[in-house]
């Protein structure tokens, strides 16, 4: 059983205050979904979660079973089990993907693992999801489809197993193959039981295959009504707009 | 110009035999702007007596010919011309020359080892001729190392349908000036690979260079070289297209780390008039790792004929990108090992390109001790 718990949050880029106090907490066994339009500050609070050198924390803090990620650097947030699917994953040249894949392992586990059961896993982990396994010898994301790389971030999810998953728009390009795809995917992770997924999302689309327990709006740099899966129908059917209206 | 005349090329126009027609530098040339002169110990002004010394061993492949002659042999500067003040200082300055051949149509069975080591206290000056007699091929490695003051010129005569793949280690202790010159002279279809990996020594500049006497010559040169603070690493390169239908590629990285760290990459590629059907790609990149080292990359590309099959250039120098790193770190990798591995594959994308396998790894751990400094 793990606990995220995010207490207050304030991020500001560049002077300019983006999140504006933002209180959640997710369980292991949980799946929030934060959905809001652009500009809301959704990303802002998963790249502040994750510790991009970008976003300032002005204010509040980020636990993850007690222990203050703010105070962690973003490799040892990793390791301390938390996990972000990006929404646009970096090209890496001269990085192979095994390689790559195996260093972070590696580092998450705290010991190599041993070479054979590795490569069952990451074979096992590529066919799930439709991943051509040549894959693991290229180079990082590079010249990977849009698809590709939200696959392939799926793929590391699922073979770094971490505690608490926040998903930046991992829906965000795809078609409704890959979207299929992509959500057993996420709905495998979720079905281990004791991890907890942060779901970030434009639109209600991912929802119809990733069902979420809890589903809030972001709106002006924080979350501005929660509610249960209805929330999302609603969403669907009026729109932000009442949001945007209210923010700002 | 009359309507007769083809047009000239502006690159290295001048070239000697006779130190007299080369002042001595001031730093005021385009060919010297960049190069420390007083860290040259007075190679460029004839003030490096020649009272060192650079042993050479030879481990040579069972199929070639290994020998030491005097000034006079016919073997010796029949490819090139001296281009600058070092190289005809060079030229004028050695006693012995060794010349390596590769009899015609003879296959080396194994790479020909030249270890030279430098044994301190005054300059040195060397001459290096490698013939590779028609249809033949073989693999030659120049292992730079110990403490000199040296100034050489190597020619690579590569003839009708050979090929000739040298590796050119530059793993010189600290202290180390070598300047160096790499000619390479390429008959009707002969291939040459050249790989310069250069690591070592206080200042380092190595022009290798490229000329066709035939069509169908094809020509690689690529180079890795890792900068650390107050080092001085040069490289030259010029490719002289003046027959029709050869290639060229050149591929040439570099790390820079600490202060004063500094990396010069000049790529002059000439297609003359009657070098239709040119074929030729040249590149540099140079990765910045800290503050106060500085890259300067000059490609030139000068063409004189409208009938070229393909020619281009790229030079970037970057800094190591925060995206890069912020994204294996986020997968839990180190800050330390996130960058090792975006330098390593940087560098090791060309390291593989090395022809001896022992020398990709020793380059490869060369560079991860360069990383781990």
């Amino acid at each position: 059983m793990s606990t995220l718990e995010i207490r207050d949050l304030h991020v500001a880029v560049e002077d300019k205050e983006i999140l504006r106090g933002v209180n959640l907490t997710v369980n292991s066994g949980q799946t929030h979904a934060i959905m809001g339009p652009n500009g809301s500050g959704k990303s802002t609070l998963a790249y502040a979660i994750a510790g991009h050198p970008k976003y300032t924390v002005t204010g509040g803090r980020v636990l993850l079973d007690g222990v203050d990620l703010l105070e962690l650097s973003v490799d040892e947030r990793a390791r301390a089990g938390l996990f972000l699917a990006m929404q646009y994953p970096v090209e890496v040249p001269g990085v192979s993907v095994s390689n790559f894949l195996r260093s972070a392992v590696t580092a998450v586990r705290g010991e190599a693992p041993k070479l054979r059961e590795f490569a069952k896993d990451l074979k096992n982990g590529m066919d799930a999801l439709s991943i051509d396994p040549a894959f693991a010898q290229r180079n990082l994301n590079e010249g990977f489809s849009g698809g590709e790389k939200k696959r392939h971030e799926i793929l590391q999810m699922e073979l770094l197993n971490p505690k608490i998953a926040v998903l930046d728009e991992t829906d965000s390009g795809l078609d409704v193959d890959a979207l299929r795809v992509v959500s057993e995917g996420i709905n495998r992770f979720r079905a281990t039981g004791d991890t907890g997924v942060l779901l970030i999302t434009h639109y209600t689309r991912i929802l119809r295959y990733v069902k979420p327990d809890f589903v809030h709006v972001f709106a002006g740099g924080r979350i501005v009504e929660a509610g249960g899966p209805e929330l999302a129908d609603k969403l669907e059917a009026e729109g932000y707009e009442q949001y945007t209206k209210a923010s700002a | 110009m009359g309507l007769n005349e083809k047009p000239l090329s502006t690159l290295h126009e001048k070239s000697s035999y006779d130190l007299g027609d080369f002042d001595v530098p001031t730093g005021r040339e385009e060919a010297w702007r960049f190069t420390p002169l007083t860290r040259l110990k007075g190679l460029h002004n004839g003030k490096a007596e020649a009272a060192g010394h650079v042993r050479l061993d030879v481990d040579a492949a069972p199929e070639v010919t290994v020998e030491t002659v005097g000034r006079d042999d016919a073997r010796v500067g029949k490819s090139f011309t001296p281009t600058d003040r070092v190289s005809a200082q060079a030229w004028n300055s050695f006693e012995k020359a060794t010349v390596i051949t590769v009899p015609r149509e003879a296959v080396a069975s194994k790479p020909t080892v030249l270890t030279l080591t430098g044994e301190g206290d005054g300059a040195a000056y060397g001459h290096l001729v490698v013939k590779v007699e028609p249809l033949a091929e073989a693999v030659v490695v120049l292992d730079h190392k110990g403490s000199a003051v040296y100034a050489d010129n190597i020619e690579f005569v590569v003839g009708e349908g050979a090929n000739l793949k040298v590796v050119s280690l530059q793993d010189w202790d600290d202290d180390a000036v070598h300047v160096s010159h790499h000619h390479a002279q390429l008959a009707k279809d002969a291939t040459f690979r050249s790989f310069v990996v250069t690591l070592g020594g206080d200042l380092v500049r190595l022009s290798p260079s490229v000329a066709y006497t035939a069509p169908g010559g094809d020509a690689d040169l690529s180079g890795v070289y890792f900068v650390d603070a107050g080092q001085h690493l040069e490289h030259r390169l010029l490719v002289d297209h003046s027959q029709p239908h050869c290639k060229s590629n050149v591929d040439y990285r570099g790390a820079l780390q600490g202060d004063r760290a500094h990396a010069v990459w000049i790529g002059d590629v000439i297609i003359r008039v009657e070098a239709e059907g040119t074929d030729t790609y040249e590149l540099n990149r140079n990765l910045i790792l800290t503050d106060g080292a500085r890259a300067d990359s000059v490609p030139n590309l000068e063409i004189l004929t409208g009938e070229v099959a393909g020619a281009g250039h790229a030079s970037a120098s970057g800094r190591l990108d925060d995206e890069h790193i912020f994204y294996l770190q986020a997968r839990g990798i180190p800050h330390d090992e996130a960058r090792r591995l975006v330098v390593r594959g940087f560098l090791g994308q060309l390291i593989e390109k090395i022809h001896v396998e022992e020398l990709r790894e020793r380059v490869m751990s060369a560079v991860e001790a360069e990383l781990a400094r």
